[in-house]
């Protein structure tokens, strides 16, 4: 789309973009072409030269048993932050949708979580599961049950799971809340009349008219959950036990700010680099999409 | 018979009643982080360190706040607070402002070389910094900006979502306006300050309250680049006030300091409530 009506002169747009433009090629480009070029070297152990090994250091990564497990704890952890902040928020809008009064009331409440910044929100879930003064994992205890995420590392990844899903939960809630109020009333009652109940309502007509809502959170919880959740590893788990909760991002900060291993780092970010160019194609392809449907 | 089928489609009775059931229940078990934080925050450390901890408030909110507020761990709460303000309400209104001009320049003119730096700019969508967080922290240092308000926000702000934002809205302007404001014979800046700017009020607002949120939830970076406990933002300081050995931590004190660290981002996101939805679907469009 192009406007028919423009102004004339070149200098002044020329300012009105400089300062965006040399923001981002300062603090965007240069260390994004940064990442690129220290990926193709190794630092000498002084730091005082680099050694070119071209893609030495992507070949060393894939084949290290760690960066691979790394991999495989993004993919387990994004897919479960994924359903476990989407099937609540869907069933809590549906819940909301029945209601003609007071849906707003709930909907003030919900989204609380969402302004909780995912550091602040894994303190809070430490807090309640910790291994000396939680409450849940006191209760537990009484239960019979030993929990100790900071030793066993499927209870830190259902740990870090949760606090990262609690606040998208209100986040899905909104989208799907909105996507379940544009569904048309005379469908459903058209439906109701037929003698479909409210749960054969939910499969046939309601679920797939909100597929496109679906597909579009399930792209920007995963981005979510690869990116944002950061602050939740690093409050509850550091990346351990044993690196069983360290997602591809905190393996980028820990080998490149706390071992310093900078070629490997750099070659990390441009994977990642590679992941979200991916997932950025997939949210277009989807959103073409979303504008003819 | 309209009647009817609202009956059959909407709850009414026994089903509405468990549809509240249901919707209270949902909204106690996403609510109960917080209510723990909040209760931790009013009893002292005994009650916390001999489990189980009360679930009802103590009686020494004041004290833990107070104290909180004007001693902390490492840095008064209060020096915190006052970074994380500074720095999302720099991001947002830096943001802003440079998404406002480059989107006026790219939408309203024809200059050599526009599209290229319309695809640049379109670029910088792809890469969260946590991508390219050494390199970046590289630049910063060598502007000698670790330890500074500048070095917090000018890195996030080189994005382009509020950029599109304003684009797509200014394509929606009648060129009706612009064609008028033309044959007056109004310079561009004169249009953009009395036409654009606010005819664009309520989604620069929208945008306000999307970017304040993410300014002051940001973790990683200001956990890089602020080594000076006086720099730290309240939400990376948090971490901060945990001791390293097998101390106990002072629950009582990071409770609080949880608690006011959510305080300004849950006012901007209940109190602007409908601009916070509009933000937020339109920034995902």
């Amino acid at each position: 789309m192009e406007k028919r009506v423009k102004f004339r002169g070149w200098l002044l747009p020329l300012l009105l973009i400089a300062p965006q433009v040399v923001i981002s090629a300062v603090f965007f480009f240069y260390p994004a072409g940064q990442a690129i070029w220290q990926s193709l070297f190794i630092p000498d152990p002084f730091g005082l030269s680099m050694q070119y090994v071209g893609l030495g250091n992507f070949e060393f990564l894939l084949s290290d048993k760690f960066y691979r497990a790394s991999f495989a704890t993004t993919a387990v952890f994004s897919i479960l932050v994924t359903l476990c902040s989407m099937i609540p928020a869907l069933f809590l809008a549906v819940i909301a949708d029945r209601l003609i009064k007071g849906s707003g009331v709930y909907r003030t409440l919900l989204i609380w979580p969402y302004a909780v910044a995912p550091a602040v929100a894994g303190v809070l879930w430490l807090f309640m599961f910790n291994t000396r003064v939680g409450v849940v994992s006191w209760y537990l205890g009484q239960l019979g049950y030993d929990w100790n995420h900071v030793l066993n590392g499927g209870e830190a990844m259902g740990l870090v799971v949760v606090a990262s899903a609690w606040g998208r939960i209100s986040y899905n809630f909104l989208f799907f809340f909105a996507a379940l109020q544009a569904v048309p009333k005379s469908v459903i009652e058209a439906a109701a009349i037929d003698g479909a109940h409210f749960w054969r309502r939910f499969w046939t007509i309601v679920l797939p008219l909100l597929s496109p809502t679906t597909f579009f959170l399930l792209v920007v919880n995963v981005v979510y959950s690869f990116f944002e959740t950061f602050g939740v590893i690093h409050t509850i788990t550091a990346g351990g036990p044993q690196q069983t909760t360290t997602i591809l991002v905190y393996k980028v900060y820990s080998d490149g700010f706390v071992s310093q291993d900078l070629g490997s780092s750099a070659a990390q970010s441009v994977i990642l680099l590679i992941v979200v160019g991916l997932l950025t194609v997939l949210q277009f392809k989807f959103i073409e999409k979303r504008v003819h449907y | 018979m309209a009647r009817e089928v609202h009956g059959m489609v909407e709850k009414r009775g026994a089903g509405l009643w468990l549809t509240h059931v249901f919707m209270i229940l949902g909204v106690l078990v996403i609510f109960f982080p917080i209510w723990l934080a909040f209760v931790a925050s009013t009893v002292t450390q005994a009650d916390i360190i001999r489990p189980p901890m009360p679930v009802w408030p103590g009686d020494q909110l004041w004290t833990n706040y107070k104290n909180a507020l004007f001693s902390g761990v490492n840095v008064p709460v209060g020096t915190m607070l006052l970074n994380s303000l500074v720095m999302a309400v720099g991001i947002a209104v830096g943001k802003i402002i440079i998404s406002l001009l480059s989107a006026f320049a790219i939408v309203y003119f024809k200059f050599p070389g526009r599209s290229l730096f319309f695809w640049l700019i379109f670029l910088t969508l792809m890469l969260p910094v946590e991508v390219r967080i050494v390199p970046t922290y590289e630049v910063v240092a060598g502007f000698g900006m670790l330890n500074s308000y500048s070095g917090l926000i000018f890195p996030l702000i080189a994005s382009a979502t509020a950029t599109f934002l304003f684009r797509q809205f200014f394509l929606t302007i009648p060129d009706e306006l612009a064609e008028a404001a033309r044959v007056d014979g109004a310079r561009p800046m004169r249009f953009f300050w009395d036409i654009v700017v606010p005819m664009s009020r309520t989604n620069i607002a929208a945008l306000f309250v999307i970017l304040f949120i993410y300014g002051w939830n940001q973790y990683l970076w200001p956990l890089l680049i602020t080594t000076d406990p006086e720099m730290n933002t309240i939400v990376m300081g948090i971490k901060q006030m945990f001791p390293s050995g097998d101390d106990f931590a002072h629950w009582p004190t990071i409770m609080a300091t949880s608690i006011l660290a959510m305080i300004p981002p849950v006012i901007v996101v209940v109190g602007m409530q409908r601009l916070f939805i509009r933000g937020l679907v339109d920034s995902e469009k």
